[in-house]
């Protein structure tokens, strides 16, 4: 009885220390953010490259996202001959959920796992401690920037998503109604409140930070090794979904107390 | 085939590097137990050791990059350990490293790797004195025709070359070189052993060698030290370290020079 209960122990004592690990991360971040020397040209770079890595995926995505879900909400709203209300649905799942939903995974997807990846090779390389020689604060470099990026550049991916979804749902709409373009805009965003908008970016604005955070952390406390590596990459994918979606199920709900 | 030019009595100048009773363990593993050193100015300190003995472990709490959990490291007459992060920033300027592997920053070219220093710390430079800088130091190594190539692209020695150029491109007065010649073909070695000698003359450095390749030390080294069970026991001239009834350093040298 007695072996598997310390064990038992030590796995809870070594879940709070990595968590009190996490913390003290996220809090030098905070503390770095906010010093000079500011890295505004490595922070743009970076930025750019979020924004190139998942913009051909995140298109194509919404695109579908948007035609298919038209397609199948099309027989419900008909059975009730309520057809009409296509646009305005569409426009609201969209702009609430599944496009900063759709982003925020794409990202984790591909831009997580290649900061895990890379922070980790560079980890794993010595070229970390060879920036901290060099009299570089490699925190600032390539944490503050990549987290910034990610932050900055997710929500606005993620309304460029709401966007080019529409667009799917309105070739779907097109196809059996014929509604103009300006039209259908209109009435999708027609119900859309003041209160969507806001939640949905700060909702952007906590998933982009997250899976920065996340691939950063794992990069910077890979393991020796290439598998080390690997490992990083992996798990900034996982935990990054993983949190994202936790993160959707809180923010809605707290949403939806701002709504009554 | 000793050192042209050996420093006789290095002892006779100013100390640069002060290490006294230095502790470190990982966990169980205590690695260095007690370790006393002193560098002297423009000499070349060779430290000799087995795989695993801490070698690297010694010059990563030099450079700050470690913690030791007791003694001490006075370092150009600043205790190490007790720096706030700017002064050892400042600290770190005077100090070269040249990483085991190298460790070129992957995503950039030779120049941007030789840049990053520059750059970094002098923020008033104009693009004219950048590539000046550059380009002495690539000359430095004789490495000028790949300035604009990627890491990726470059030899195991050259990589070794461009790692050294970029530490010297801040001017340091220290150099600590861990394992400069591990990997390479012995001609590729003779080279890079003429480098270091060739950095000591020309940049006044100070520097520490480590190595298990005794041509390397006998090349480059005004003195020689090794490290046994975590501490140096003598140091010397390459004859005195090995002139012993120690098994251990004999086993190392029968090895090196097996026939
Ligand atoms: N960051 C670390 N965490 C835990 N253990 C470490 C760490 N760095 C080094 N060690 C351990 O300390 C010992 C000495 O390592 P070190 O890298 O200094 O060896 P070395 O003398 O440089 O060997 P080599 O010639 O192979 O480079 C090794 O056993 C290693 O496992
Ligand atoms: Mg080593």
């Amino acid at each position: 009885m007695e072996a598997p209960k310390s064990r038992f122990v030590q796995k809870l004592h070594s879940m709070f220390y990595e968590l009190y690990l996490v913390y003290q991360f996220v809090m030098k971040f905070f503390k770095e953010v906010l010093l000079p020397p500011y890295e505004g040209k490595e922070i743009m770079r970076q930025c750019y490259q979020v924004g190139y890595r998942s913009l051909a995926l995140i298109s194509l995505t919404g695109f579908i996202t948007g035609i298919v879900f038209t397609k199948q909400s099309r027989p419900s709203l008909a059975e009730f001959g309520a057809t009409s209300w296509l646009p305005s649905l569409v426009g609201i799942a969209l702009l609430r959920t599944l496009a900063p939903l759709l982003t925020a995974l794409i990202s984790a997807g591909k831009v997580g796992s290649s900061i895990g990846a890379e922070l980790g090779s560079m980890k794993v390389t010595e070229q970390i401690d060879a920036m901290e020689v060099s009299a570089t604060n490699p925190f600032k470099f390539l944490v503050v920037s990549r987290v910034l990026a990610t932050t900055i550049t997710i929500p606005i991916l993620t309304f460029y998503t709401a966007l080019v979804g529409l667009l799917g749902s309105f070739v779907n709409v097109a196809m059996f109604e014929d509604t103009s373009f300006n039209g259908f805009i209109s009435s999708s965003l027609e119900s859309i409140t003041f209160l969507d908008i806001i939640a949905s970016t700060i909702k952007a604005i906590l998933f982009g930070f997250t899976i920065g955070m996340v691939g950063c952390y794992q990069g910077f406390n890979s393991s020796k090794g290439t598998e080390g590596v690997g490992k990083a990459a992996n798990s900034s994918v996982v935990i990054g979904m993983f949190l994202v979606f936790i993160e959707e199920v809180l923010a809605t709900q707290i949403t939806f107390l701002f709504r009554t | 085939m000793h050192k042209n030019n050996r420093i006789e009595h290095p002892e006779e100048r100013d100390k640069v590097i002060i290490i006294r009773d230095l502790n470190k363990s990982f966990g169980d593993y205590h690695v260095l137990k007690g370790v006393n050193l002193d560098l002297y100015e423009r000499e070349n300190l060779v430290v000799l050791g087995k795989s695993g003995t801490g070698k690297s472990v010694l010059i990563k709490i030099i450079s700050g990059l470690l913690k030791q959990d007791s003694g001490t490291v006075e370092v150009l007459g600043k205790e190490v350990s007790q720096l706030n992060e700017r002064e050892l920033q400042e600290l770190r300027i005077h100090i070269g490293f040249s990483f085991q592997n190298s460790a070129l920053y992957d995503s950039m070219t030779v120049r941007e790797n030789l840049e990053f220093p520059l750059v970094r710390n002098r923020k008033n430079l104009t693009k004219k004195e950048k590539d000046y800088a550059v380009e002495t130091v690539l000359d430095a190594v004789s490495l000028g025709q790949t300035i604009n190539q990627m890491p990726s692209e470059l030899s195991g020695g050259q990589r070794k070359r461009i790692g050294i150029a970029r530490t010297l491109i801040l001017q340091p007065k220290i150099m600590l070189y861990d394992e400069p010649t591990a990997g390479l073909d012995p001609i590729t070695c003779l080279e890079i052993n003429g480098l270091i000698n060739e950095v000591q003359e020309r940049y006044h450095t100070s520097s520490i060698i480590i190595t298990h390749d005794l041509t390397c030390a006998k090349q480059t080294g005004d003195r020689i030290t090794m490290l046994l069970d975590g501490h140096f026991n003598k140091v010397g001239t390459f004859e005195e370290v090995f002139n012993t009834d120690d098994e251990r350093v004999k086993s190392f040298y029968e090895y090196n020079f097996i026939e």
